[in-house]
């Protein structure tokens, strides 16, 4: 056995000595006949060039290593140590799974939406004793910040502009204005608080947003609206928190950091011009086509897939800009027996093409993101791009090229929606420009949308600066069928909310909620919290009002003067609204006759989630040079006071003769003078 | 005329109490309520910090084995001698050394222990017979007919605290111990100087009291290659695939971290804690392209342009989000293939072997090629397997400079031990120890100096009492590691010592000193002038009234007595 270890041990001391490099130091490694002057100059110069801060920070040194110590350490790994190899072809399935798509909708307004979604699936427990580190597609901040405060959900986006319902539809992942974070954390939290706090500000840093203004004046616990979306049936919501910072604004330095979390989409390196104009004269073009451009622009590019497409200077051109990020536990297979985590990275963008100054009703990838499609990301085990063409199967209103033969159906939002699908995985879907750039032509303006069966509008009623009210309407668009809403207010306490004036009508009768979850708000401690579950009649607008009054603030916690107001977060409406497939009993469609006579054959309802605008809200504001003139004009009331006090209290009094007359001292004047005693 | 006196006296009266309200009321009350909250700070204490002795004593056993002592000689052992060093490093700062060196003749076991057959195995048997503390060495002085050490060898210095000392022949000239022992020194002392703390890298861990003269270039760059002293690191490896289309890289990074840098970190526990975590990042371009050197056939990067090389890569690298400790970065470049293969040059245009650079106070990076999987017919994507023990290797290395492990080059006739699996010596890590100590005191000290200059100099900031625990802990810290220095417990030392930089880095950035609450002088004049101003107007006049009719009055009874 002994003999087996030492020839073992000598073996690997023998492959070591031979991969191993043995580095010696800078100095060490000089030829030896060369003179040492020579080396020492150079060390020197090393040093002077090091010192020059603004150009180089760092001194950089040659890595020296030490035969022994490697070695040494390699005699540990008894015979595992595989050299480098090309691995056969049974590569070891990996842990983690990356997959990315783009939807695009036309909508009837004229809008395009383009809805992004990447999603990375990890088999992996971050609650584990000895805690995961190793990462690969997972963005390591974000599994440190899963692992640190236990999280079990986390939902977090950024919005700019407000979905238009009415307009648009519904989106496929709703977001309120703002900012919005709801966490789910484990149980195994002892203070929740503390580590909401905690997180926020970890994830303010992360996402460079200014998410560490979320304390506890607006943070609240929902007890029914936000459910996890992911495994584990929790019902205690003690370990849940929400918060929406309504007036964030969402720029680049918010898409950077989202982007560096994608497996694809680092920053551009953009090339030389000359560079590129290489390129062109070896392709033999002699103008620059948009496919080429675009082409040599992916090709110089450090990013692959939709990723591309994620150029900041075209999606903050957009009528509305969504981006967020969701973390929740998952099941690995059907039968769910283990759990990997998935991290769905999505980006909404409704881009507005009348606005851009076009005659023609024609749009392209290029046109909307100034970049064309090469290829799908490397990593992605999926890359697809899907275009809803449900409102022309015929190719009666818009004509797409290039065409593909490739269509799918999903039911989305409880609508059957038909997608024509673009698979980047495969090399035929570029063809031979090996660019896709997908193009729109519209034939026909005309189009009618089906107005989306629950919407919900908001705004502040009354004058002055003293009350106000709120108004929630919510419309149910259904034709008859009724279902229940739940409505999540969260109000700041400085609109302080008489809840006895809450009234909730609809069709002008009084509409009794059947759960209301209310928690009063504290001065400068935590927010009002309203929670009701209210019945929606069919074809019906639902009214909820409420009365507050606006607070006086402490001077120090008014905005500075040039401000919009101050906002007050959306409301949440969750509902599982009837299906639309299911309501079209009538339908037209083309359909089989076996298929369409139970009203409820399909999925008979779906959630919907939506938000309403934000308020702003004006607070009475003193002025604010009075604490000044306060003080002045006080002190001298007190002065003049204490004064007359002052003198009343020390001053002593004598009877003074009364004051001779006018006449009279004239007269003692002249008789003074004429040296005759005075009268 | 009696009733005009008799109002006259009221009203001075009536004056008077009102100013002896103003006085025994009002002062008191305005002081009160404008005071600002100051708990007591060991002011005292702080001040003799500023004036920092530092006291460092190690025990040195000398152990003669049979045959380098004569029978006369060896009545006179054990003996103890003690030997200090003074060194003034700048008028504030002074240290003071203390060896306290012990003789005594090897015992029976010791005997059998140095009868084997190498220097390792009698290090490793002499040390299992007695675990030396932290800090402390022992040196066994074997006769020069002893076979454990080559011809050319006079010094083993073993993987542990011990060192052997070969006796020369012209050492025993001497008759007695005394010139024995003088003989001996120099080479104990440079035993010491190897072994123990040495006064450079005491200085160099002093480098937060103390400026350094200039002139001294290569220590500087020693001092500021390793991290500073911290409670923690993260150390992060990072694979940079930028090109993953036709690269899949796999990496043991699991298996390679628990074989190679657990044991080292392991080792290290009592100075900090370490995490260690990985990731890949695709798409990550180098700063600089690479130029296409025809001579190498390959692709260089010259070592002026590194410094540029790291600033992108740097910023998708991601700050740790759960800890604030510093990060320890390790970079593992596989160069796309059009860049392939890629080498780094140093100053001299020479390919650096290893192929990796380190950055001070950064991490390291390490560009490794794959470039001999591409065949004329080679179906991209290549999977790779990435050599861990290559890469490792490197990384060692790198992480062990980082660290402030500095590997000096031993004095001529010294064999050193290689490092053990654990990739350090115990001396090594009691050098490290020793001058970590030391920084951590130079830093807490300035800290807390600074921290009671500041207080000092700005009277409005509010002391709270969990700041004035935090430098009063720090302090009593500090002081119990200067005291475990002097007695030479460095283990103990080194606790107090990271103690004391925790509780003092905590007073000083805790936010409630930033509750400055600032008024300049001119503002509160403004608001007090409108009230101070007209009540206190009267109130002095009449004060003045007062004394001088007292006065008339005294003058006039003079008057009247004369």
């Amino acid at each position: 056995m002994a003999a087996h270890r030492c020839s073992c041990w000598s073996w690997l001391l023998i492959l070591f000595s031979l991969s191993v490099f043995v580095v010696a130091d800078i100095h060490e490694t000089t030829p030896v006949n060369d003179h040492h002057g020579g080396v020492d100059h150079n060390a020197q110069t090393a040093e002077q060039t090091a010192d020059q801060p603004a150009v180089e920070e760092r001194r950089w040194e040659a890595t020296e290593v030490k035969e022994a110590a490697t070695v040494d350490a390699a005699a540990d790994i008894q015979g595992t140590s595989a050299p480098e190899t090309v691995v056969p072809s049974s590569v070891p399935q990996p842990k983690d799974d990356f997959q990315e798509e783009l939807v695009i909708r036309p909508l009837h307004s004229g809008d395009i939406y383009a809805s992004f979604q990447f999603r990375t699936l990890w088999d992996t427990d971050f609650m584990r004793e000895n805690k995961v580190s190793h990462y690969r597609l997972f963005p390591k901040s974000l599994g440190q910040v899963i692992s640190k405060f236990s999280v079990r959900e986390l939902h977090i986006s950024f919005t700019q502009g407000y979905w238009r319902t009415m307009q648009w539809g519904q989106p496929f992942i709703p977001s309120p204005p703002g900012a919005e974070l709801w966490v789910w954390f484990q149980d195994s939290v002892t203070d929740v608080d503390a580590t909401w706090k905690e997180l926020t500000n970890v994830l303010s840093g992360i996402f460079c947003a200014s998410l560490n203004f979320i304390d506890s004046t607006n943070t609240v616990q929902p007890s029914a609206s936000f459910k996890p979306l992911g495994l584990g049936n929790v019902t205690d919501h003690s370990f849940l928190r929400y918060a929406t910072l309504p007036r964030e604004i969402v720029c680049t330095e918010n898409l950077t950091p989202w982007k560096k979390l994608l497996p694809c989409g680092s920053k551009v390196n953009v090339p030389p011009f000359t560079c590129a104009f290489f390129f062109l004269k070896k392709r033999g073009t002699s103008m620059p086509s948009v496919s080429v451009l675009s082409f040599l622009l992916t090709m110089f590019s450090e990013q692959a897939g939709l990723a591309v497409l994620l150029k900041s200077e075209k999606l903050f051109h957009s009528s509305f800009h969504s981006q967020a990020v969701h973390i929740r536990s998952v099941c690995q297979d059907w039968q769910c027996k283990t759990t990997s985590w998935e991290l769905r990275q999505t980006l909404n963008s409704v881009f507005d093409l009348h606005n851009s100054g076009q005659t023609k009703r024609e749009w392209s990838l290029f046109k909307m993101f100034s970049r064309t499609l090469t290829e799908a990301c490397p990593l992605a085990s999926s890359s697809k791009l899907y275009i809803d063409i449900t409102d022309n199967p015929q190719g009666e209103q818009f004509e797409l090229s290039p065409a593909t033969s490739l269509l799918s159906q999903a039911v989305v939002l409880g609508d059957r929606r038909t997608f024509s699908v673009y698979d980047l995985t495969q090399e035929t879907t570029f063809g031979t420009v090996r660019s896709l750039n997908l193009l729109i032509r519209w034939k026909s303006n005309e189009g009618e949308m089906l107005r989306p069966l629950l919407h919900a509008e908001r705004y502040v009623a009354g004058y002055g600066l003293q009350t106000g009210e709120i108004h929630t309407l919510m419309y149910n668009n259904h034709p008859y069928r009724s279902f229940p809403v739940l409505l999540l207010d969260s109000v700041p306490w400085y609109l302080r909310l008489y809840i006895h004036t809450l009234s909730v009508t609809s069709k002008g009768k009084d509409n009794k909620p059947s759960y209301i979850h209310y928690e009063p708000s504290k001065d400068r401690v935590k927010p009002h919290l309203l929670e009701m579950l209210i019945q929606l009649p069919p074809n019906s607008v639902t009214e909820v009002t409420v009365q507050f009054e606006r607070a006086l603030l402490k001077w120090t916690e008014y905005p500075p003067d040039p401000n919009h107001g101050f906002y007050v977060g959306s409301s949440v409406i969750s509902s599982l609204v009837p299906s639309t497939v299911a309501m079209h009993t009538n339908s037209t469609r083309e359909r089989p006759l076996f298929s369409s006579f139970f009203p409820c054959k399909e999925e008979s309802s779906y959630f919907v989630r939506i938000y309403t605008e934000p308020l702003l809200v004006n607070l009475p504001t003193p002025d604010f040079s009075m604490p000044y003139n306060v003080i002045c004009l006080t002190c001298t009331v007190v002065a003049v006071g204490y004064g007359s006090l002052y003198n009343l209290l020390t001053r002593s009094f004598q009877i003074e003769e009364p004051n001779p007359g006018l006449a009279k001292r004239i007269a003692n004047v002249i008789r003074r003078m004429r040296g005759v005693p005075p009268l | 005329m009696a009733i005009t006196e008799v109002e006259r006296r009221r009203g001075q009266l009536a004056a008077l109490s009102i100013a002896a309200v103003v006085i025994i009321v009002g002062v008191p009350l305005w002081w009160r309520t404008t005071e600002t909250y100051r708990a007591w700070l060991p002011v005292s204490q702080i001040k003799d910090l500023a004036k920092l002795q530092l006291h460092l004593s190690a025990d040195v056993e000398v152990v003669f084995a049979r045959g380098t002592v004569t029978p006369e000689q060896q009545k006179k052992v054990p003996l103890t001698q003690t030997q200090d060093e003074e060194h003034t490093v700048d008028e504030d700062t002074t240290l003071r050394y203390r060896y306290e060196t012990k003789y005594r003749t090897a015992t029976i076991m010791e005997e059998d222990a140095m009868k084997k057959p190498t220097a390792a195995e009698a290090d490793l048997s002499l040390h299992m017979l007695s675990e030396s503390p932290c800090g402390s060495l022992v040196v066994y002085v074997i006769p020069e007919s002893s076979s454990l050490l080559p011809e050319d060898v006079n010094v083993y210095i073993g993987q542990r605290r011990t060192a052997l000392v070969r006796i020369s022949a012209q050492m025993r000239v001497g008759k007695t111990l005394e010139q024995l022992l003088a003989q001996l020194e120099p080479q104990i002392k440079q035993v010491l100087q190897v072994m123990s703390f040495s006064h450079t890298d005491i200085t160099v861990a002093l480098s937060d009291r103390v400026r350094f003269r200039p002139g001294n270039k290569e220590s500087i760059a020693d001092s500021m290659r390793a991290f500073k002293s911290s409670p923690g690191y993260e150390i992060t490896f990072s694979l940079l695939n930028p090109d993953p289309k036709s690269h899949q890289l796999h990496w043991d990074i699991e298996g390679a971290v628990q074989t190679y840098i657990q044991p080292l970190l392991t080792k290290l526990s009592p100075l900090a804690n370490f995490s260690m975590d990985s990731q890949t990042l695709y798409y990550t371009m180098l700063g600089v392209t690479p130029r296409f050197d025809s001579s190498f056939e390959a692709y260089t990067l010259n070592a002026d342009s590194l410094a540029h090389v790291i600033n992108p890569v740097e910023a998708r690298l991601g700050s740790n989000a759960a800890s604030s400790n510093p990060v320890l970065n390790f970079l593992l470049y596989v160069p796309d293939i059009r860049h392939s293969p890629l080498y780094i040059h140093d100053h001299r245009k020479q390919e650096v072997p290893s192929n990796a650079f380190h950055s001070p106070r950064w991490g390291g990076i390490m560009v490794y090629n794959v470039n001999g999987f591409y065949g004329s017919e080679t179906e991209f994507p290549v999977h790779v397997n990435i050599n861990m023990a290559k890469v490792m290797g490197v990384f060692l290395a790198q992480l062990r400079l980082l660290l402030g492990v500095q590997s000096l080059s031993p004095p001529p006739g010294f064999l050193v031990a290689p490092c053990g699996s654990t990739g350090l010596a115990d001396w090594e890590l009691d050098r490290l120890m020793w001058s970590r100590s030391v920084e951590n005191i130079a830093t807490a000290t300035t800290t807390i100096t600074s921290l009671a200059q500041l207080l000092d100099q700005i009277g409005n900031i509010v002391i709270n009492d969990n700041i004035a625990q935090q430098v009063s802990s720090a302090v009593t810290s500090l002081q119990l590691a200067m005291a475990e220095l002097e007695v030479g417990n460095l283990g103990f030392a080194l606790q107090y010592s990271k103690e004391a930089i925790l509780a003092s880095e905590k007073a000083f950035f805790d936010p409630s000193l930033l509750h400055l609450l600032y008024f300049p002088d001119d503002q509160k004049f403004a608001i007090y002038i409108p009230l101070f101003l007209p009540m206190c107007v009267p109130i002095l006049l009449s004060m003045l009234k007062i004394v001088s009719e007292a006065r008339q009055r005294r003058r006039e009874k003079q008057a009247k007595k004369e």
